[in-house]
This record gives C-alpha cells, sequence and structure tokens, in this order.
C-alpha cells in the first residue's frame, strides 16, 4: 500500500443521519432580512464610492442578520434560520421574483416557500432598487441586435444578468493560515505604503477600507456566533451537547479571526468563508477546489499529535457537507430549468498533482469520497483529478461512489486540462495546481476571475437562421446569408451557417461585456477581493479586473445535432440529391409529419401574423383566431406528403451519427465544434482578459431545446437539444467504448471552459470488483485518448420510472444531470424524461 | 488464401463486454448451435441459417451476416486502446463457436496476432480435435457444465453430456489453456445444492481448473422468442433469488474451488 494515505474506510457517525433528516423537513423557505438590511445601509451610504457601500451593507447584514445554530451540528453558520433557505439580493434583480411571488412555491423546477410576511417585507425594499440593479445598467449598455438575439433564444446570459458572478476559488488557504487577522493585517501594511502621489490612490485606498472593513465584519459574525453558542450551552440539559456548544464557541472565538490551531478550527474557519462568500456575492458555484490539500497540514498536524482519530476528522469532514447542502438559491422560474435540483455547483475536488508535477493524494482524497458516501447529498460536486500516476486506489474508491448511483464524482483529465490551461497563459506551476469550479470549468485557487458560465449558446439557432435566412417569427434577427436556392455547394451551405454562428458569437460576447461592465461598476465584492490575488494591489476587485487570469467562459452546445445535420444536409442533398434544401426546410417546418404542439402552433402564428401587421394590415382577435385555425389545419398533410416525410426520416435515419465511433463523421463534429470555440477566442473582455469555450449546457439543453424547432438530423420540434459533447440522444448504440472514442475525437484542448460528457450505466455494469476495474479502465483510456472529463450516471429505467410514479419513496435518488448531481424528485418532468430517454448503457446482465 | 479472408456466419458483435473474461471485451456471437437448452436466452443463435426476427418496436431484423475474420478484427480494432487499459480483448461465444471451428480458429488467430487477450464461451459439444485447432490461440476457454446427469441433461439441452465432460477432461489435462467452468443455474434443471456439488467436484478434479462461475437464469431472451414467433419454453419460471445464488455459491467452495455469481 501507498505510504502517503490510508485507503481503509472510516465510520459514519450517528449525527450525520440526524443532520441530514434536519435539512429536508420541509420545502425550502425565501427570507427577507438580508434584502431588508442591505436596504437600510444602502439608503445611509447614497453618496459614498461603490466599494465603501458595499462593504457597509455587508457588514450591516453580517451584524443583524438572525443566526442559528441547528440541533447536534458541530460546524456552524447559517444564511437562513429554515433549513436550506435562501436569501434575496435584489441589488443583482428583484423584478422577476415580485411577479413570481404566488407561483414560487408552485413551480416545477426548485420551488420555494415565501410567507405573505415576507412577501411585504421585500415589497417594502424592492421599490428602492428601481433602476439600480446590476441587470438594469446591463441591458443599458447592451447593443439592440444583442437584445435582440437574447429575445430570440439564440443564447442567454441570464445567470449573470440575474445574479452575482460567483464561479471561483478564494484563498481559503491563507484565511486557514493567518486568519482575517493576517489578512488584515496586510491591507494595513498595503494602506501605508500607499503614497498620496500614486495615480490610483483613490481606488486603491477605497478598496483597501472596504476590505478591512469587510474582514473586520466576519470577525464580528463570528463572535456572534460564539455568544450564541454559548447561551446555548447555558441552557443545554444534555452534557455532552453542552460541551459541544463551549468548544463551538471557542472555534468561534478563534477563527476566522486567527489562524487555525488544528483541523477542527480550519474546517469551522474555512465553512465561515465558504458561507459568507454567497452571502455577499449572490453568486453561484463557489467551489471549495482542492479541499483535500489545503486542509492537509491541520489535519497531519491533529494526527501526528495523536489529537485527532481518523473516524473524528471524518465527521467534521461530513458535517461540512450537510452544510454545504444547507445553502440555497432561489432562482427566476426560467433560469430555474436551466440550473434545475437546488445546485448551487460547490465543485470540490481530490487527488491530482502539486505545483512540482508530483501526485499528492492524501488520506482527506479517500475521505472526502467517503463524506459523499455518508451524506448521500447532491453537494459539493465532487470531482476527481485523473492523471497517469493517479493512484489505482483512489480510482477504485471513487468508482465505489459511482457505483451507488449518487452521480459522484466527476472525473477530470489533468494530461489535457493542464496544456489546455496553459495555452490561455496559465503558468505551468499554477496549471498543475488547476480545481474545477461549478460543472466542469477548470481554474486557479485565489487566482482566477472566470467568469466560468457567461452564457448558454444554442447552435441550433444560428442553423434554423440558415434555412429562414435570418429571421425568426417572422422578424429579421439574424444576419442574412442567402436564400436556399443560392447554396448551391455544401461549402456554401457550411459558409451560410459559419457567417451565422460568427455573428451570433460577436452579439453574445456583447451581451457578456455589457453584463461584465455592470458588475463591475454596481456589485464589486470587497470582501472576496480580499481573497484573491492582486486586488489589493492593483485596488481593482474581481469584477473590476483584479484577479491574476481573467476570462469569460459561455458554453456552446448541440454540436452532436449540428453535426449530424450538417452531415445530413451534406449527404442527402449534395450528394445523393434526394431532396433539396427547400423541401428539407419544407419536411421541418411540417416537424416530419409527427404534428405541431402548441409551441409550434404559437410560433407560426406569430411569423403569419407578423407578415399581415407588415403590410399595414390590423388585425383582431378573431383574424388571430382564424390564423391559429388555419396553422393547425396546415399540420394536416396528404396521404402522399405524409409517405415522403417518412421517406426523409428514413433517409435520416440511415444517414451516420456522431458517437458510434465513425471516423469520418466524429472528424466532421470536430469541424463543428470548431465553429463555436475558434471565433470565440478572438474576443476579449473589460477586465482585459479573453472568452474561451465552455461546450456543455448544465441542463440548459432541455428548456432551450423547447425553444428550437424541428433539425435536419431529424430531432423533432422543441424536444431536448443533445447533452453535453455526447451523442444524440438515443443516437449511440455501439455502446459506451464507441461512444467514448467518438467524443475523445472532438478537440477538447481549445475548449479550456470545459467539456462535458455524460455517460449512463446500469448497476451491472460496474459490479464486482472486475466491475470496478473495467469501470476505471473506461475512464483512463478516454482520458488516453485526451479526453477532458466523464461523469456517469449509474440507474436503471425502472428506478427511474417508478421514481416519477412514486416521488416519495425517491426523495434521496440523486442523479447527475450534466454536470451536477440532483436529487431526481425535484427535477421537472421533462428532464426527468430526459434522463430516462438517454440510452442506457447496461453491460449485460 | 490468407487467414484473415475466412468466412463465417455471425449475428451479433458486443463491444464494452466486462462479464465475458478479464477487463474489457469485444464479444462476437457465431450463428448455430448443437444443443437446445430451454433456458438459452439467444435462441436467434441456434439456427445457422439466416433469420428474420421481429424486434419489440415490430421492426423485422435480419438476423445473421456472413463476414470474414479480417471485417470482424475491424470492429475488435475499435476498442483496443481499452483493451491495454484493462487486459481485455476478444471473446467468441454464440451460437457455439466450435460448430464453425476454423471461422473461430482463425479470429483466434488474428486477435493473438494483434496482442489482444482471447477467450470463448462454449460447450465443449463437438469432436476433440476441433477443441485442439483453437487452443493454441485460446487464453481462456468458459466452459458450460450444465449438469452431471446425462439423462437430464439431455431431457432440457437435447443431448447427452459424455462428450462434454470428457472434452473438459482434455481440454484441462492439454495445459493450453486456462480452463473456467460455468453453470447457468435454472430452477427446476440444476438449482439444489447436490446438483451444484457435483458440478463443482467434477470442475475441482479437472487439473488446472481454479474457478467456477455460476449464472443466474434471467428471462432477458423472452421478446426474442415472442419475435421468432416461438413460445418461451421456460413459461413463468422465475430467476434464483439472491440467497439461493449465495447458498450455492458456498456449495461450490465447499468443493475446494473459487466462486463467482456471474461472469
Amino acid at each position: 500500500m501507498n505510504p502517503k494515505f490510508n485507503a481503509t474506510p472510516t465510520m459514519k457517525s450517528e449525527r450525520i443521519k440526524g443532520l441530514v433528516e434536519e435539512l429536508f423537513k420541509k420545502m425550502p423557505e425565501i427570507e427577507a432580512s438580508r434584502a431588508v438590511l442591505l436596504t437600510e445601509s444602502y439608503r445611509a451610504t447614497e453618496n459614498e464610492p461603490i466599494e465603501l457601500r458595499r462593504a457597509h451593507a455587508f457588514a450591516h447584514i453580517l451584524d443583524h442578520i438572525p443566526i442559528v445554530i441547528r440541533d447536534n451540528e458541530l460546524i456552524v453558520g447559517s444564511q437562513t434560520l429554515a433549513p436550506r433557505g435562501c436569501q434575496t439580493y435584489p441589488e443583482f434583480s428583484w423584478e422577476w421574483l415580485e411577479a413570481e411571488f404566488d407561483t414560487v412555491a408552485e413551480r416545477e423546477a426548485d420551488p420555494f416557500y415565501i410567507s405573505e410576511e415576507t412577501k411585504k417585507k421585500l415589497l417594502a425594499v424592492h421599490p428602492y432598487w428601481k433602476n439600480k440593479t446590476s441587470s438594469d445598467l446591463a441591458l443599458s449598455y447592451m447593443a439592440p441586435e444583442a437584445v435582440l438575439a437574447i429575445e430570440h433564444n439564440v443564447f442567454t446570459p441570464g445567470n449573470y444578468f440575474y445574479n452575482g458572478v460567483g464561479h471561483l476559488t478564494v484563498h481559503y488557504d491563507k484565511v486557514l493560515a493567518g486568519g482575517f487577522r493576517g489578512i488584515i493585517e496586510e491591507i494595513d501594511e498595503k494602506l501605508s505604503a500607499l503614497t498620496v502621489g500614486d495615480p490610483h490612490y483613490a481606488r486603491k485606498h477605497t478598496l483597501l477600507c472596504g476590505m478591512r472593513l469587510s474582514c473586520e465584519a466576519v470577525i464580528r459574525y463570528a463572535h456572534r456566533y460564539r455568544d450564541l453558542a454559548k447561551q446555548m450551552a447555558q441552557k443545554e440539559g444534555n452534557g455532552k451537547r453542552r460541551q459541544e456548544l463551549l468548544k463551538i464557541a471557542e472555534n468561534c472565538n478563534r477563527v476566522p479571526e486567527f489562524g487555525a490551531q488544528s483541523f477542527y478550527e480550519a474546517c469551522q474557519s474555512f465553512w465561515f468563508v465558504q458561507q459568507l462568500i454567497q452571502l455577499e456575492s449572490s453568486g453561484h458555484s463557489i467551489s471549495p477546489g482542492r479541499f483535500d490539500q489545503y486542509m492537509y497540514p491541520y489535519y497531519s498536524a491533529d494526527r501526528e499529535a495523536g489529537r485527532l482519530t481518523r473516524d473524528q476528522a471524518q465527521e467534521y469532514i461530513d458535517c461540512i457537507w450537510v452544510k454545504l447542502n444547507d445553502l440555497n438559491k432561489c432562482r427566476d422560474a426560467e433560469s430555474a430549468k436551466g440550473f434545475a435540483g437546488y445546485s448551487l455547483f460547490q465543485n470540490l475536488i481530490v487527488g491530482g498533482q502539486d505545483k512540482d508535477g508530483k501526485d499528492v493524494t492524501n488520506d482527506l482524497s479517500f475521505m472526502c469520497i467517503w463524506a459523499s458516501q455518508h451524506v448521500f447529498l447532491p453537494m459539493p460536486s465532487l470531482s476527481i483529478r485523473v492523471w497517469n500516476l493517479s493512484p489505482q486506489e483512489l480510482l477504485i474508491e471513487a468508482a465505489r461512489l459511482t457505483r451507488t448511483g449518487i452521480g459522484l464524482p466527476a472525473y477530470y483529465n489533468d494530461e489535457v486540462i493542464i496544456p489546455a490551461m496553459m495555452n490561455r497563459g496559465v503558468s505551468l506551476q499554477d496549471a498543475r495546481e488547476y480545481n474545477i469550479i461549478g460543472c466542469v470549468e477548470p481554474s486557479v485557487m485565489g487566482k482566477m476571475m472566470g467568469w466560468h458560465d457567461a452564457a448558454f449558446f444554442n447552435m441550433c439557432r444560428p442553423l434554423e437562421f440558415v434555412f429562414s435566412n435570418g429571421t425568426d417569427k417572422g422578424e429579421q434577427v439574424s444576419i442574412r446569408t442567402g436564400e436556399l436556392k443560392e447554396l448551391k455547394t455544401f461549402e456554401d451551405f457550411w459558409e451560410a451557417y459559419q457567417k451565422q454562428m460568427e455573428y451570433q458569437i460577436s452579439l453574445l460576447v456583447n451581451a457578456d461585456n455589457a453584463i461584465d461592465q455592470a458588475h463591475a461598476v454596481r456589485v464589486p465584492l470587497p470582501w472576496l477581493s480580499s481573497m484573491v490575488d492582486d486586488c489589493m494591489d492593483r485596488g481593482l476587485t474581481t469584477e473590476q479586473g483584479g484577479a491574476v487570469y481573467n476570462f469569460t467562459g459561455p458554453q456552446g452546445f448541440g454540436i452532436a445535432n449540428v453535426a449530424d445535420s450538417l452531415y445530413a444536409v451534406k449527404t442527402l442533398v449534395y450528394e445523393q440529391h434526394k431532396l433539396t434544401l427547400e423541401e428539407y426546410k419544407r419536411a421541418m417546418t411540417l416537424n416530419f409529419g409527427q404534428g405541431f404542439d402548441d409551441a409550434t402552433v404559437q410560433e407560426m402564428t406569430m411569423q403569419i401574423a407578423a407578415g399581415i401587421q407588415k403590410t399595414g394590415r390590423k388585425l383582431s382577435e378573431a383574424d388571430i383566431e382564424q390564423i391559429i385555425r388555419d396553422v393547425r389545419a396546415s399540420a394536416q398533410v396528404s396521404e402522399e406528403e405524409k409517405e415522403w416525410l417518412s421517406r426523409v426520416r428514413e433517409w435520416i435515419d440511415e444517414v451516420p451519427k456522431y458517437g458510434n465511433d465513425i471516423p469520418e463523421v466524429d472528424d466532421f463534429a470536430r469541424e463543428v465544434a470548431y465553429l463555436y470555440t475558434r471565433p470565440l477566442e478572438k474576443y476579449r473582455n473589460p477586465r482585459g482578459g479573453q472568452f474561451q469555450a465552455g461546450l456543455y449546457p448544465v441542463s440548459a439543453n432541455v428548456p432551450l431545446g423547447a425553444q428550437t424547432g424541428a433539425t435536419p438530423d431529424g430531432r423533432l420540434a422543441h424536444t431536448p437539444i443533445a447533452d453535453g459533447v455526447g451523442p444524440g440522444q438515443g443516437r449511440d448504440t455501439k455502446g459506451p467504448t464507441a461512444t467514448a472514442n467518438s467524443v475523445a475525437r472532438l478537440d477538447h484542448g481549445i475548449a479550456s471552459n470545459g467539456t462535458l460528457f455524460n455517460q449512463k450505466f446500469h448497476p451491472s455494469a460496474l459490479a464486482g470488483e472486475s466491475g470496478l476495474n473495467d469501470f476505471v479502465a473506461l475512464i483512463r483510456t478516454f482520458f488516453d485518448e485526451k479526453g477532458m472529463h466523464m461523469q456517469f450516471n449509474v440507474v436503471d429505467r425502472q428506478t427511474l420510472l417508478d421514481a416519477q410514479k412514486n416521488p416519495d419513496q425517491y426523495r434521496h435518488l440523486v442523479v447527475r444531470v450534466a454536470g451536477y448531481s440532483a436529487l431526481f424528485t425535484t427535477l421537472s418532468r421533462s428532464l426527468q424524461d430526459d434522463i430516462i430517454r438517454r440510452t442506457e448503457q447496461a453491460a449485460e446482465v | 488464401m490468407s487467414y484473415l479472408d475466412t468466412k463465417g456466419r455471425i449475428f451479433d458483435i458486443q463491444r464494452y463486454s466486462v462479464h465475458d473474461g478479464v477487463g474489457i471485451r469485444t464479444i462476437v456471437f457465431l450463428k448455430g448451435c448443437v444443443l437446445r437448452c430451454r433456458w438459452c436466452c439467444n435462441p436467434e443463435s441456434q439456427d445457422f441459417a439466416i433469420q428474420q426476427m421481429k424486434e419489440a418496436s415490430g421492426k423485422l431484423k435480419t438476423v445473421g451476416e456472413d463476414t470474414t475474420v479480417r471485417e470482424v478484427m475491424q470492429t475488435v480494432e475499435q476498442d483496443r486502446i481499452f483493451y491495454r487499459r484493462s487486459g481485455g480483448g476478444l471473446t467468441l461465444s454464440g451460437g457455439e463457436c466450435t460448430v464453425q471451428a476454423e471461422f473461430s480458429r482463425d479470429l483466434l488467430h488474428a486477435a493473438k496476432d494483434a496482442g489482444f487477450s482471447t477467450a470463448i464461451e462454449s460447450m465443449a459439444c463437438c469432436s476433440y480435435d476441433k477443441i485442439e485447432m483453437l487452443l493454441p490461440y485460446l487464453d481462456t476457454y468458459l466452459m458450460d457444465i450444465k449438469h452431471m446427469n446425462g439423462e437430464k441433461h439431455k431431457q432440457f439441452c437435447g443431448k447427452d453430456n459424455a462428450l462434454m465432460l470428457e472434452n473438459a477432461l482434455k481440454t484441462a489435462k492439454s495445459g493450453l489453456t486456462e480452463l473456467v467452468i460455468r453453470t447457468p443455474v435454472i430452477p427446476g434443471f440444476n438449482d439444489t445444492v447436490p446438483e451444484i456439488r457435483a458440478i463443482a467436484g467434477y470442475a475441482a478434479s479437472l487439473p488446472g481448473v481454479r474457478q467456477m462461475h455460476i449464472l443466474p437464469y434471467h428471462r432477458l431472451g423472452y421478446d426474442k422468442y415472442t419475435g421468432l414467433g416461438r413460445e418461451y419454453p421456460m413459461g413463468d419460471v422465475l430467476p434464483p433469488s439472491g440467497e439461493k445464488m449465495q447458498e450455492l455459491k458456498k456449495a461450490v467452495e465447499a468443493a475446494g474451488i473459487l466462486c463467482m455469481i456471474g461472469g
């Protein structure tokens, strides 16, 4: 056995089960205290610099927000009184919430309870924020063409438009080592070294003061917990719990003000940072990163001194895992569909190399895996770094977790990610220390503001524009690339798609940069920035370009559909001449003879109505109703046409598809992916950084697919688009090795914001120790082939169908939905169906 | 003519098989069988003739395809990189691969030349010289022994077991391949401790045999019988329970050899 780690499993303590049950007793609730305190503070600081206003508001919230220690907790610090509750963030956006007050508890994806009293409190403060939010400013910055593209669902930057950015990993190590006292000392040194003649005296001085204010407030916040724990200890009848509370008080007295002196203190210190970043920023994907690395010194010191058993350490880690699931966030209804599963994407990664390229797997790497097994909840998004010298024991243990069906961990390939980051200007040493943010995005702790989830870009929409010459619902929304009859060769067709892509990508960049700029101006984050290099020296927050590395990473998705579509057009139209482009368009308009759903009828009605209105005629309600009837009638095609449509579908079915290990098709898909990844890297963001592509949709392939018509690959109107870089739904028929070979033929290295490859397994494929070994071999092989990421759903179809029927019996059923794990029963019906439909790659039973 | 041009008839190739030999394997299913076991989950494998079978979706599917070693190896080659990591390779199944002994020999030969591990899943119901043809190229022989009682064997599988038992001994004595004994556990046929113990006793007596696999009966072939217009011979027989399998596993281990449930 490798002497560097102990792979013998630890115990799960009794406490953990109780903590988890407590967490899931009630529907999550929205609370108003943060919004009220924030608004009070903002009103009192009207004319101060924004960095100071932010700091004052943060301090005001921390000094007054109600606090709670839940039953039997060992690690304390909660955003809300109710478990899994959430605060609101009106400085980013609020109108959607007010509009959804009466539906938010009933909606399908991620419902939240909201009391009448909370509504009243929020209604009282919301008017203050009229025209003052980051989203208001972002919208005013955007070019009208970009706004139009968003309205027509080509891409959606809704995440950062409505919310904070998050998506980073701060210097936890620095807080653990020296506490905020240490950081304040550093601030004071910078302040005293700052000369009045410095050209940036104003911004540097302001920001340093804001950071100082924020750090002091965090120390006071911890002391409020100290006092609460002491009070509770006095009243506590149970002697054991009383001792625990006194210990909690002691911890909160010391950390995060000072450096941690034990593993337990380090856990508490870590937690305050993790919790409060979310309270300051409204962002999600605040990722703990390499927890097994920065926590290790405290663990090993305690172990060596004989102060800590492995089981005790495990219990603290398990408690943190529970707390990570206590945090929550309410998104607008549309975004909730795209990020379904109450997920905050707090990505925590274990294993991998240090800055010098040595493997640093340790005891804690294993304990993190077991913690996910013990707690069995979606958070943290557990990840494993895999490289050529990863110990087999670690990967087998990870595979054992995968086999439980929790959808964790995700596996990442150092051998692709490190060079991909270096290609973007990250140093070798920093790249070797990478961790993952959110779903799949590589980053560096305390140095990178990656804007990793900048938008979802639907690659199918520009293809629709090729067929419509840039129109949508009767309106010209993209450039004209020619009437179909002008596209004489496949090269013409390809070029038209390329032009549509490039134009829409430029609009995507415009929208992202507008939002980026708005965050810099309206919602800078001084506290978070005190834990990121080089914000102090530059006098800029992370939003303003203070970080060492700055990127913007919007995600393209639909590669499989576009590749299959273009390949089908090439084959059927230009090589076999089985149908013309116009006929293809007609077949898609008729949804390949499969009838119109309501969305299609609505779209076509709007298109016709727009056409009529252009002629100057006004339409009455009766006219519209007549159009709707006509549209519905037009779906009734003649027998002859019906037969032709079914032939068209057969032709399409016969064209080879991406995902089946056919090099010609897969190489074609690689070229299609370049149409997204290459143009993007030419663009810059206002923080001085570069755009870099990701290739994954989280779960946006379902809602955005619902806004996309039929595509030439035979995909029906408004059905989901392919997930991640994987093949189209149900199109991979040759098993997991074939699919892996296909997916590895894409260029993952250029998609440095991450790619996502989901595979679904029946548990029988992983049965026994040999099943685990073969599974690990599959991952290692995909990584030999230069794949970047892999994750798995291990469930059987029957289980999922049953879970749909009896959600109550499956409350804890976790599935991995594109980049994260979610509770299956909390997903919307359509997303559940999406998961069930995916080809089940079960090996022989 | 190169051995790569040898012709044969297959009905499926399945990649990422992990229950039939070491590592990640590609299984080639050869058409034609000499037995007619009632529980057979691949009824479309039994006739050598190419057949039509209705799939669950209602579509007609042609079962059986004439091919060459070279063509089959193209597919087998596609997972080369996975064999390298897992120690896997090619497994021949069926049907019964010894029915097409030359084709089988040349497939195994090609796989060995390519550097892959080789295995067959077979009943050994043939003259021993056919098995002898395969042995130089065969790493693992997963050999079925379904019952020690010849009468009962004949009743359920269509043939007596004497030839197979004899071939098992000859194969074991040759020392040319790793021999693993496999027994499908079929309720009402061999799912009792004495019956399994008898097989395990024989397996343990074979020189060099270290492992026995007991495979629980399953009903996954049911739709195929319907698709071929045949009645399902097993009726409503239920798969053996997990406890039952554990009990039988203990019986095997008592004979002094390793036992695995499933492959």
